[in-house]
């Protein structure tokens, strides 16, 4: 009998068992009624290298359905080759339709970014994690960060940032700045640019993030507070593009890619892949809002 | 829609990945059979099984040969083939003294009970390159088959039984450290939930019975060679076919096969914490699917130097051992590094170029100052 099933190659849908689907599910669930807090997974192995995406292809693979529309981008870009690679995965382990198109899909992983468009009630939006723990870069040991989150010290996070501040003038962080969750949990919005980060307060879409290799998943449900870490006097500020232009549509009010031609020559380009075909096309686009981003302009006058 | 932004990609990983497949076969020679690289490259295989997490001696071959010998990548497909696997049973605790012996060794004892059975091994023999087995031909491996065929009495094989332990000469003088009672005994399951620290034993040996070999080998020298103060004597080693036992559905226990393993049992001395205690000697174990006998060794030394915590020993640190030799992770997150980062840069990139500007501004306004004390 053996013998037999030897070089079959069936696969569960959605590849991962269907015991280990449920383990993930309800580690999601606990996730979601503890917006920020860590949760420790079984972490399966995936056929694909560990911090490539595994943690979120657990949690996409864990809560897709035959009707889902799936969607997958790298850097903001449905192009990009490991997004190409997970989302042909996905694809051929569910069957699932995928699409390129923001609005039309319901299911979203991603890695970096967080798409231009305005994510909805319907949606669900999955974050590949290389490092779940914001406090790492503080306290090397999980075992001290695991108390620190319990007891809700966060004095050497603070520390640090105040350092940073003497040192250079300015929080020095860049992609994936820590936010406070629900007024509870530092949490790592995974290395999402500061862009992003405003994005994710009080919005509309479950937010929920998978650390494969360090086996952590944790969520923002709808409608929770999001905060950057920030002091009175000293703000976070998001990435400065005010010199800057997409260089295709004229477009300035998005995160920009800047781009190096063969004579050095420097220009920008939107980020978000579907989001500069939709600008290009003339389409009609439900971009985020927020207090950083409202009080830019969306085209150079010059 | 045009779809402008989105071109290329998936063609270019296609590309890549056919490419790749015409590198392992383009020398237009013979495929090698699977049957091959099971009988002719064992120790491989056995490494494959070991660190893939699951004893499947056929699979593993068709892994290596599929990445081109890439011991690491071959491993890192026999785990996901793994994910594949629902798990029906656990098995019984293997018992080694069960072992049908291949290769048994103590340097703790000149003599020692069974005896030294040196069995397969390279250790005793000069590394030179053998060029003869370039043109090695079945005839030589015929010849040398029957040879060592007419060597062996088959009457005596009847006679090779299973064997007491070192171990067990220590433990009735009284010389071994009784367990500590309050030591964490859970029995994890590493594959089934994440490792928490501090980690049980069960979890840390389960956690590098799947490690890297040369990682743990690293961090083994590291605390012979002075980072640490474990100071091992190897009390066995042994290599052989174990059973394997699972309990059915009505409870009966049922033998379902024998795998191959490695087992070492490393003495190492312990100081004493409390007064008035003697010092004792401890057993560090390792064990691991096949024929590793650097992994035993090293996984054994690390299993007492993480029983005893100490600062500025990296392999004292249940941390940083047991996440960092932990191969196919280490290599798929220091591999990562080749995915686009783009983003995240821009994002580095927007702050340095501010902390710069604020820098020479900050200089220039110190020169007019400078300036203008030396005018006045």
């Amino acid at each position: 009998m053996i013998e037999n099933k030897k070089y079959a190659n069936k696969y569960n849908f959605a590849f991962i068992d269907e015991a280990t689907k449920k383990e993930i599910r309800r580690k999601l669930l606990k996730a979601v009624a503890l917006p920020g807090h860590q949760v420790p997974y079984s972490s399966p192995e995936m056929p694909i290298s560990r911090g490539w995406g595994t943690g979120g292809l657990h949690v996409t693979l864990s809560v897709i359905g035959r009707d889902d529309v799936f969607k997958i981008i790298d850097q903001g870009s449905d192009a990009s080759v490991n997004a190409c690679n997970l989302r042909e995965f996905v694809n051929f382990m569910t069957g699932c339709k995928t699409t390129f198109d923001t609005a039309e899909a319901t299911l979203i992983q991603t890695r970096h970014r967080i798409t231009e468009e305005e994510l909805k009630e319907n949606q669900i939006i999955v974050f590949q994690v290389p490092l779940p723990e914001p406090l790492r870069m503080v306290e090397r040991y999980e075992a001290k960060t695991l108390q620190m989150h319990a007891e809700a010290d966060y004095s050497k996070m603070w520390v640090s940032l105040y350092e940073s501040y003497v040192r250079y003038g300015a929080i020095m962080q860049g992609a994936g700045y820590p936010v406070m969750v629900n007024k509870r949990y530092i949490m790592s919005p995974s290395p999402i640019p500061r862009w992003d980060t405003p994005n994710l307060h009080q919005a509309k879409t479950l937010f929920l993030f998978g650390a494969g290799r360090e086996k952590r998943l944790y969520a923002v449900p709808p409608y929770t507070d999001v905060e950057p870490l920030e002091f009175e006097d000293v703000n976070f500020e998001i990435e400065d593009f005010s010199e800057a232009k997409c260089y295709k549509t004229n477009y300035k009010k998005a995160f920009l890619d800047e781009l190096y031609a063969d004579d050095n020559s420097r220009k920008y380009v939107i980020s978000d892949s579907n989001f500069l075909d939709k600008i290009s096309d003339k389409d009609e686009t439900h971009q985020y809002s927020n207090k950083y981003i409202d009080q830019l302009e969306a085209y150079d006058q010059k | 829609m045009g779809y402008v932004a989105v071109k290329g990609g998936t063609e270019a990983i296609h590309n890549a990945s056919e490419l790749a497949e015409f590198y392992r076969i383009n020398g237009n020679t013979e495929p090698i059979d699977i049957k091959q690289i099971r009988a002719q490259m064992r120790l491989a295989i056995d490494k494959i099984m070991g660190e893939g997490g699951i004893y499947a001696p056929e699979y593993a071959a068709i892994a290596l040969k599929q990445c081109e010998g890439d011991v690491f990548e071959a491993a890192f497909v026999l785990r996901a083939f793994r994910t594949t696997l629902q798990r029906n049973f656990y098995s019984e605790v293997i018992n080694t003294r069960e072992m049908f012996v291949k290769r048994k060794i103590s340097s703790s004892f000149r003599e020692i009970p069974g005896g030294q059975i040196l069995g397969p091994t390279r250790d005793y023999t000069q590394r030179t390159l053998d060029t003869a087995k370039a043109t090695e031909t079945n005839t030589d491996i015929q010849a040398f088959l029957d040879s060592i065929g007419a060597k062996i009495d088959p009457e005596k094989l009847e006679g090779v039984k299973s064997f007491g332990k070192v171990i067990d000469i220590l433990k009735n003088e009284g010389l071994l450290k009784p367990v500590d009672p309050s030591e964490d005994r859970r029995l994890a399951d590493i594959t089934r939930e994440a490792i928490k620290f501090p980690a049980p034993r069960s979890a840390r040996l389960q956690m590098m019975a799947r490690a890297e070999t040369g990682g743990l080998m690293a961090l083994g020298y590291s605390s012979q060679r002075g980072f640490g103060s474990v100071h091992p004597t190897v009390g066995e080693l042994r290599y052989g076919t174990v059973p394997v036992r699972v309990k059915d559905a009505t409870g009966r226990t049922r033998y379902i096969g024998k795998i191959e393993a490695t087992e070492c049992e490393m003495i190492t001395g312990s100081k004493s914490t409390k007064k008035k205690e003697p010092p004792y000697f401890t057993i560090g174990y390792g064990l691991c699917f096949g024929h590793n006998e650097t992994k035993v060794i090293c996984m054994s030394t690390l299993d007492s130097a993480m029983r005893r915590p100490e600062l500025g020993a990296p392999a004292n640190d249940q941390e940083f051992v047991l996440y960092h030799t932990e191969g196919v992770e280490a290599m798929g997150f220091t591999n990562h590094l080749k995915l686009p980062h783009y983003v995240t840069f821009q994002s580095a990139l927007s702050n340095t170029r501010a902390a710069v500007e604020r820098n020479k501004k900050a200089q220039l306004e110190a020169d007019a100052w400078k300036q203008l004390s030396l005018i006045s």
